[in-house]
């Protein structure tokens, strides 16, 4: 078992994509299924990046997004981040409230608890996919929701990684809809000591 | 060296004038800043976390504030700074997502500031400006022709502390 991410070997990191893959195949289809539209989904990237280079991610550090942050308890605890970009969620908003696009301006409290319930149902999907693949059952925590720049609120979720050490294990999925006007990433980014427990439960070790 | 030199996450720069230097997208993670008004040298350092004794190894120092801060002032006192001239400027710190019940995790930017001021108290060197904790992510960056510390928000745009 590697104790350094950069030890991975090519079959580990290919399981870890199948799971990414499975996972936000799930989140993909709830969210279809949701908002009554098709929705596409990338290969999931599996990387294991320098903490500071992961806003790159997502268009650099100051890009303006919706963030919706959940914490996944259970064998392997990870953290889950749905990250938008703030056109994407208004317009996100605006197709799940019933409003002509670019209606939506601001966020309100119903449109923030909305989001907050989207990402709670794909967080919910990609985790039943995990489990269905492992055996490892996650529950996840209340949603919060974050409109701000993405390397801030990226942050968050980096800074439990910082304590363990200076690269992150990021298994991103990329959404979109057909009229490319909703999307989003999705990133699993699971604690130090649960990839281990993961990649066990997949029988790669 | 170029006008606007970047500091990344865990990293810090150290220059002279004119140049400014320049960290983006900061939630929990504070910018610290330590200048020479005379000489006109100065670093920024963004750190991610407080305390490097509680966290397992790196061998990168300016992920935390008590490691990071002393290394900055190191190397701004080696670049021409002058320690008893040296004033320091912070900002960041933030709590991005209001949890009802924050863990520890949730409150790492409300440490990261305390820690923060401690250590500069410390090594005695003044705090002149700070614009810690709240909910907003920063970009932030100091011009090493004067000194001026600046912090851009989503909300309120870009203002001097």
């Amino acid at each position: 078992m590697p104790t350094e991410l950069k030890d991975l070997s090519g079959n580990q990191l290919d399981a870890l994509r199948e799971i990414g893959n499975i996972g936000a195949g799930n989140s993909a289809t709830a969210l279809s299924q949701l908002i009554n539209r098709r929705i596409n989904m990338n290969v999931p990237n599996v990387s294991i990046v320098p903490l500071e280079e992961v806003p790159e991610l997502v268009g650099g550090p100051e890009a303006l997004v919706v963030g919706v942050f959940l914490r996944a308890y259970g064998k392997a605890p990870c953290n889950i981040l749905f990250l938008m970009p703030k056109d994407a969620a208004f317009y996100l908003v605006d197709t799940m409230m019933g409003k002509k696009r670019g209606e939506t301006v601001t966020l309100d409290f119903m449109d923030e608890s909305a989001l907050m319930e989207i990402g709670n149902i794909l967080s919910g999907a990609y985790l039943n996919a995990l489990f269905n693949f492992t055996q490892l059952a996650l529950l996840p925590s209340i949603p919060a929701l974050a409109m701000d720049m993405a390397g801030a609120i990226l942050n968050v979720v980096l800074v439990q990684l910082g304590q363990m050490g200076d690269h992150a294990l990021v298994i991103e999925t990329k959404f979109a809809s057909e009229d490319d006007g909703i999307g989003g990433h999705f990133f699993l980014v699971p604690d130090p000591g649960s990839l281990e427990t993961i990649l066990t439960a997949v029988g790669v070790e | 060296m170029p006008d606007l030199v970047k500091v990344g996450m865990a990293d810090y720069k150290v220059g002279r004038a004119p140049s400014t230097l320049i960290s983006y997208g900061l939630g929990s993670c504070i910018g610290i800043s330590v200048y020479d008004p005379q000489s006109k040298v100065g670093g920024l350092l963004h750190i991610m976390l407080s305390d490097s004794t509680q966290s397992r190894a790196s061998d990168n120092p300016a992920k935390f504030a008590d490691t990071g801060i002393p290394l900055l002032v190191k190397k701004v006192i080696a670049a021409g700074g002058v320690q008893r001239r040296l004033v320091a400027k912070l900002a960041g710190g933030a709590q991005m997502f209001a949890f009802k019940n924050a863990t520890s995790i949730m409150r790492v930017g409300e440490r990261n500031a305390q820690v923060s001021k401690e250590i500069l108290k410390r090594l005695g060197i003044p705090i002149v400006a700070e614009d810690t904790g709240g909910t907003c992510g920063r970009t932030v960056s100091i011009d090493l022709n004067n000194g001026d510390y600046f912090v851009k928000t989503v909300e309120k745009g870009e203002r001097k502390i």
